[in-house]
């Protein structure tokens, strides 16, 4: 759960919000926080994954520090996403590991799954370093090795996300129920709502422009490197599902040509996880540090970092397919996707499904 | 003067008056200075806790609903007053107030709707998307884009006039004191509400409880100075809009946050538990703004509003906690109210209720009957614990007395004539048009309607 200090400091913050409400129609934060009159652990987490961190509110507001009640909600919420990010994580003890030092967690991560791919593919050693213009990934790791290792971590990152997903849910159920509510909106409809809300980041221009970057500068590169980084991610995985399909349903194995779906899918995919993670990282250099730091021990960095590496080999593998390099390529794009398919659950990539259920609940609601 | 004057216009204040005329002068072609007397965190005077501009509109809009036509506007001005006012002026104002919202949006305001629980200012007040603070952010980027000099912590301490003719001010910056010349003075610093010592001349120790709800720079010297320099004033030192707010509120800059909502929902008593008003009387809107002035002559300048367990999630939340007790004996004793006056007041209340139907959204017929003061609507007998209480003190938001102006926003000196380069706008004229009570979002209309016309004005002398 969230820290005593960050509850109360969040408590007193939201309740000035409610005694004011003049940033009731930026976001859905407000129209939320309206609805209740205390403010728990819940509560605060739910808000808390409702934020863009966008810092209008800060920005508009007349009670922002200096002045004596020092409101910051942008930063308070910041402190608590990333609280709860941590305090839903499964198994808790990686969760741990991984708020408290990204950075180190991942280097040793991924330095555990290069030695593991190295000592797979050194069954057949003259693989890893032929420059056989076949192409053959699986001489270099055996197709059985490469579903079983990959089958089981997205299995196990798939179950922790459910068992982290399906505890949040429950949390935000049991926050304050608001007094005029009445019954909660059909799951179908805040379904819908809450899915398109994510998918066209509505939020991040909910009022009809985009959202501040500093004080009266709006500009819209936020939001359009996060649909280069999302709809990047997502071409990827259709890529790589569709390459699944044509190898066990079709017969068809790896290397795909350059104009087949996958490696088509790919391209396309991954040309977005090069521009958007990076344009994201660099956006990060020019943020107003009173907006808060959402990093904990890099947890953002990481995530973006994991994303574009993943790109930069997999598009590298894909040029370099037919060269000497292929095999040392093929083990390091193997081993950046295992990790980052391992981090999955403890990293920033959370935010969409609690987001996703903080805006399922919001629907609901309202 | 031989020598060119290194601003066309110097505009004394930072606040919506300032910036508009700052803007419509620099518009002009004039070359401007905002002296703001507050740090940068804190620019934007009383405006920083506004949300809201009255404002005449013939068709519904994107974020006004129905319409607010100029005799209805009017109308609404004189009942809140209820006396005579400025007609040329208040028409002027209420006529411009059609065309600000077009200006206000080209210069980067952004509107929104009406916000919760305030929807019946739907049709006739335009909201700032984010209030107050947000649109100031929108004047003072505009004014940085349009090569406007802003000087922040410039404390005006002198004026200085030969006869009606506006030379140069004072201006203590980075401690030091230096002239700034100008061709033309905007004068939009506000009102002397943050002046402790004046506003103690005026009410005498009352004035030591009062709660200054906005900016601590409103000490209005610049006003002070004009008058000493022979301008002519308008309005009362005592009239203000002053409302009721938490007695715990900060001496200063509570803003909108230490207002209390519950005052139509209870019984509202002073500190020998004796109440003296009629709480239902009117829709609470309208009522909000005489609460101050009621609670300033009250003892020790305190009152307490009470409501049961039945009204206490029917009004906005306080952003400070109820003072809660099981029964009326014992609130008492934490309020260190009379304990058997404060009883007996309740249980009079309590008799004099007569049944009717609640309805928190209009007049009800919910009131009482044979008691001193009545109390017309939404009575209900204060009989299911627990029982909550909100200390209140009076929370002065703006001073009406003020520099009388003509339709041209000219200052006009003693003698009947306007001077000759002297403009005010905002807050420090709105006595022109305000007697003594309060229509909400006026004091934008005010402050843009005349902020713009003392820029323009301010400006066209300079070109001369």
């Amino acid at each position: 759960m969230l820290n005593d200090d960050l509850v109360r400091r969040g408590r007193q913050t939201l309740t000035v919000c409610n005694a004011c409400r003049y940033c009731e129609q930026y976001c859905p934060v407000f129209p939320a926080l309206e609805r209740r009159r205390t403010f728990d652990a819940e509560d605060l987490t739910y808000l808390a994954n409702l934020c863009h961190n966008c810092g209008e509110c800060l920005y508009a507001c007349q009670f922002a520090p200096p002045h004596e009640f020092g409101i910051n909600v942008p930063m308070v919420l910041a402190e608590a996403r990333t609280q709860s990010y941590e305090a839903y994580a499964w198994p808790f003890a990686l969760g741990r590991a991984f708020a408290s030092s990204a950075f180190r967690t991942t280097l040793a991560a991924l330095t555990i799954v290069v030695s593991m791919l190295v000592l797979v593919s050194l069954a057949s050693p003259e693989a890893l370093w032929s420059s056989d213009a076949s192409a053959n990934f699986y001489g270099v790791i055996p197709h059985a090795a490469m579903v079983t290792l990959f089958g089981a971590v997205s299995l196990f990152a798939l179950i922790a996300m459910a068992i982290s997903g399906s505890r949040f849910w429950r949390d935000l159920r049991r926050g304050d129920v608001p007094s005029s509510a009445g019954a909660l909106a059909p799951a179908s409809i805040s379904l819908r709502s809450a899915v398109r809300d994510a998918f066209t980041l509505r939020h991040l221009h909910g009022t009809g422009r985009d959202c501040t970057s500093n004080l009266e500068v709006r500009l819209p590169w936020r939001r359009w490197f996060h649909h280069c980084t999302f709809y990047g991610f997502l071409l990827c995985m259709a890529s790589t599902t569709i390459a699944a399909i044509y190898h066990s349903v079709f017969g068809w194995h790896a290397p795909y040509a350059y104009s087949s779906l996958p490696v088509l899918l790919g391209a396309a995919g991954g040309f977005g996880l090069l521009v958007g993670p990076l344009g994201l990282a660099a956006l990060r250099q020019t943020r107003d540090p009173a907006l808060g730091h959402e990093e904990n021990g890099g947890l953002d960095t990481v995530f973006l970092a994991l994303l574009f590496l993943t790109s930069l080999t997999g598009l590298a593998l894909l040029v370099l397919r037919h060269g000497a390099v292929m095999g040392p390529l093929l083990v390091l794009h193997l081993a950046v996707v295992l990790v980052l398919l391992l981090t999955l659950p403890y990293g920033k990539f959370v935010h969409g499904l609690y987001r996703v259920l903080a805006l399922i609940r919001y629907h609901g609601e309202h | 003067m031989t020598q060119k004057p290194e601003y066309d216009v110097a505009v004394i204040g930072g606040g919506n008056a300032a910036l508009c005329a700052a803007i419509t002068a620099r518009r002009a072609g004039a070359r401007v200075i905002v002296l703001e007397r507050a740090p940068r965190d804190f620019r934007g005077g009383n405006s920083r806790h506004t949300r809201n501009f009255r404002c005449l509109h013939t068709t519904p809009g994107e974020y006004l609903t129905g319409v607010y036509g100029e005799d209805e506007f009017l109308s609404d001005l004189h009942s809140v007053n209820g006396g005579a006012i400025d007609d040329t002026l208040a028409r002027l104002a209420i006529g411009q107030s059609a065309n600000c919202p077009e200006w206000m949006a080209r210069e980067g305001v952004r509107f929104q709707a009406a916000l919760h629980g305030t929807l019946q200012l739907g049709r006739t007040n335009l909201f700032f998307l984010g209030g107050g603070k947000a649109l100031m952010n929108s004047y003072y980027a505009s004014a940085e884009r349009l090569g406007i000099d802003v000087l922040y912590d410039a404390d005006v301490v002198g004026l200085h006039l030969a006869g009606d003719r506006f030379e140069s001010v004072d201006v203590a910056w980075d401690r030091r004191v230096r002239p700034i010349h100008a061709a033309s003075v905007v004068i939009a610093s506000g009102g002397f509400e943050a002046n402790l010592d004046w506003l103690h001349e005026v009410w005498g120790d009352a004035a030591d409880n009062f709660i200054v709800r906005g900016t601590p720079y409103n000490t209005g010297v610049p006003l002070k100075r004009m008058l000493e320099a022979g301008a002519q004033s308008v309005g009362e030192p005592h009239e203000c809009h002053a409302i009721a707010v938490d007695a715990r509120a900060p001496k200063f800059d509570g803003g909108i946050v230490t207002r209390l909502d519950c005052i139509p929902l209870g019984i509202v008593v002073n500190s020998l538990g004796q109440r003296f008003y009629d709480e239902g009387e009117d829709v609470w809107p309208k009522r909000y703004a005489i609460w101050g002035k009621l609670i300033a002559r009250q003892p020790g300048q305190i009152a307490y509003s009470i409501v049961d367990a039945k009204s206490a999630n029917a009004f906005m939340p306080s952003v400070y906690p109820p003072i809660v007790a099981n029964s009326i004996p014992e609130l008492a004793r934490q309020l260190t109210v009379p304990s058997g006056t404060l009883q007996s007041t309740v249980d009079a209340f309590n008799r004099a209720v007569r049944p009717g139907t609640l309805n928190l959204g209009g007049l009800d017929d919910c009131r009482t009957e044979g008691l001193t003061p009545e109390k017309t609507h939404w009575a209900q007998r204060l009989d299911t614990s627990p029982f909550w209480a909100y200390p209140l003190r009076p929370g002065i938001t703006f001073t009406y007395l003020g520099l009388k102006v003509d339709e041209r926003t000219r200052v006009m000196m003693s003698d009947g004539h306007p001077a000759a380069n002297v403009y005010a706008a905002g807050e420090v004229m709105a006595g022109n048009v305000l007697l003594r009570g309060y229509l909400a979002g006026f004091g934008m209309t005010i402050g843009t309607v005349f902020g713009r016309i003392a820029g323009e004005e301010a400006a066209r002398h300079a070109e001369r």
